[in-house]
């Protein structure tokens, strides 16, 4: 029971698992940035546009602006957790990835590690894609938007850990679906990527303060937007803690599906 | 274990247990150097829980364990470093081609990117795969898989080779195959652990082998002197019409019979008598041969092979 539960460490191999997913991510990159470029772009034009011209302003930026800048923490959170769930879970179990890696120097640490590291790129790229799309729009606050992508980065890992957690307990693809509908698709909607938490009864800010994507798109908002800043190592903190506390669930579970 | 140089991998007391079910019962062995060992027994008799253990990948019950004279679970990852493995099943990367599946399972262990390319193309063509490399794995028959996977085994030029059913599920063709790339490795002074579940390839490539069953070993030795040790040296197996022969067969004094299934199985020093009795009845069909691995399988763990 003690090794399940040991401390993970990690070391130079989880690059090398990631640089395995960045080979495969090539071969497949045609339909990969259709869905980069296409999601957003529909989702700025068709919502910002269209609600944009009965809302006009929101927060003192104009909607547009605000949709992209919460959008490209959603989009961060759903590229990883899809990553982290369904990749994850074909590697680890139908396509037993993991069994051939583990017959290697890398431990379970590492791979996820590894996976990791490639399910925040995924976010990254997602977020690049998003930023394309918004600077063509012409709702970036300038240059510094650029900042933005370090806090993309930091919500792939964030969303990664709790993902993989899931893949470790999971015994067929259906089960991700609870997760879905009882934790990703509630954050999207009640998280401020649409309009601002400060609108919501005060019961629920309370809890909608608890999920990570709302310290997301409060420390993306800003950056995209040009305003000032609200607590930003408060969202990092809690971005971290929901990275570190998700990648030591996601290991310990793994160790205990694979390592009997 | 340093005084133990000659001795790849060594087990004390080595134990699994799940819960009521004990996998692997308190089993003890030493695997020398440069040998092909062998571990023979049914499905479920325990030997994958053991090459798990070797491999770090199962934490054992009790007893200890070293491999390459380090200690496992403590220097696993030292271990697997230095050691080839060929799992049961096919785990190819399917998004790679073949010669990409060795190049990248290659930067799993760190490996210096220079040397590769000769040795990549060197273990391509020992698995007879170079005009396929660009192939996607799925493309592959199960042999060419098969041989894919003892490549990709070699790419960290390991000392001691562990393979898990190395030819299940192969044509017959395809299994002499890869009986002639493993004794072309043995050959080369590399070591190899086997499990299998077929009699013929224990005997043909094992030089010492332990028959496991339920979780225990039950005999050691080189195949010849197992067969030396538990068996008669003739066989006679007759396998029409068990009754009327068994019938016959009971004023046979020097012959110990066992019933397996339809067939009914002579164990003797001298065949000659009952050859020229059952000759006789035209009705009969029997076949003489020399006792091999499966009559002492047969014998030590008293039934018959379970799926």
């Amino acid at each position: 029971m003690s090794t399940v539960w040991k401390v993970p460490k990690t070391r130079r191999g989880a690059f090398a698992v990631l640089r395995r997913n960045v080979l495969v991510w090539r071969k497949l990159i045609g339909p990969a940035m259709v869905m980069n470029f296409g999601e957003p772009t529909l989702y700025l034009l068709g919502l910002g546009f269209g609600l944009g011209a009965f809302i006009g302003e929101m927060s003192d930026m104009p909607y547009l602006t605000f949709l992209a800048s919460g959008i490209i923490a959603s989009s961060a959170m759903t590229t990883a957790t899809f990553e982290g769930m369904y990749s994850v879970f074909t590697r680890m179990v139908p396509q037993r990835t993991y069994e051939a890696l583990l017959a290697t120097p890398l431990e379970v640490d590492d791979i996820l590690a590894g996976e990791m590291l490639w399910c925040a790129t995924k976010s990254l790229i997602s977020g690049v894609a998003i930023l394309a799309v918004a600077g063509i729009l012409g709702v970036l606050a300038g240059w510094q938007s650029l900042l933005v992508l370090p806090a993309v980065f930091l919500t792939g890992l964030c969303f990664a850990g709790p993902a993989m957690a899931m893949a470790a307990v999971a015994r067929n693809y259906d089960f991700f679906n609870y997760y879905f509908v009882l934790l990703i698709t509630p954050m999207f909607i009640l998280s401020g990527v649409f309009y601002p938490i400060d609108t919501l009864p005060d019961a629920v800010q309370g809890v909608v303060w608890i999920l990570p994507l709302t310290h997301a798109v409060a420390l993306c908002r800003p950056l995209v937007s040009g305003q000032p800043f609200n607590d930003p190592m408060l969202h990092i903190v809690v971005l971290s803690a929901y990275a570190a506390v998700g990648y030591y669930l996601a290991v310990v579970l793994t160790r205990r599906r694979l390592l009997v | 274990m340093a005084d133990q140089p000659d001795i790849v991998v060594r087990a004390r007391g080595l134990r699994k247990q799940y819960g009521e079910r004990v996998a692997v019962d308190g089993v003890d062995f030493d695997i020398p150097r440069g040998r092909c060992f062998g571990f023979l027994g049914p499905n479920g008799a325990g030997k994958t829980t053991t090459l798990r253990m070797i491999l770090g990948l199962t934490p054992a019950s009790a007893g200890t364990l070293s491999v390459l004279g380090l200690p496992i679970p403590e220097r696993a990852r030292e271990v697997r470093a230095r050691v080839g493995v060929v799992p049961q099943g096919d785990n190819l990367d399917p998004d790679f081609t073949v010669e990409e599946n060795l190049q990248v399972y290659a930067s799993y262990f760190g490996l210096p990117h220079r040397a590769l390319g000769a040795r990549i193309e060197r273990l391509l063509e020992f698995a007879a795969l170079s005009d396929r490399r660009r192939s996607k794995t799925e493309a592959l028959s199960g042999g060419m898989k098969r041989r894919l996977i003892i490549a990709r085994a070699l790419i960290n030029d390991p000392e001691l080779v562990v393979l898990d059913e190395p030819t299940t599920g192969l044509d017959p063709q395809a299994r002499h195959v890869i009986w002639g790339r493993l004794s072309d490795l043995r050959a080369r002074g590399t070591t190899l652990l086997l499990t299998t579940h077929y009699m013929e390839e224990a005997e043909r490539l094992c030089d010492e082998l332990v028959i496991m069953d339920q979780g225990r070993i039950l005999a050691q030795g080189t195949p010849r002197a197992l067969i030396q040790r538990h068996v008669e040296p003739e066989v006679i197996e007759i396998r029409s019409d068990p009754e009327t022969a068994l019938a016959r067969l009971e004023h046979q004094s020097d012959c110990r019979l066992e019933r397996m299934g339809t067939s009914l199985y002579c164990y003797t020093r001298d065949g000659r008598p009952l050859i020229d009795s059952l000759q006789e009845d035209h009705g009969i069909t029997f076949l003489h041969r020399p006792a091999g691995l499966e009559d002492v399988f047969l014998k030590l763990t008293g039934r018959e092979l379970r799926d």
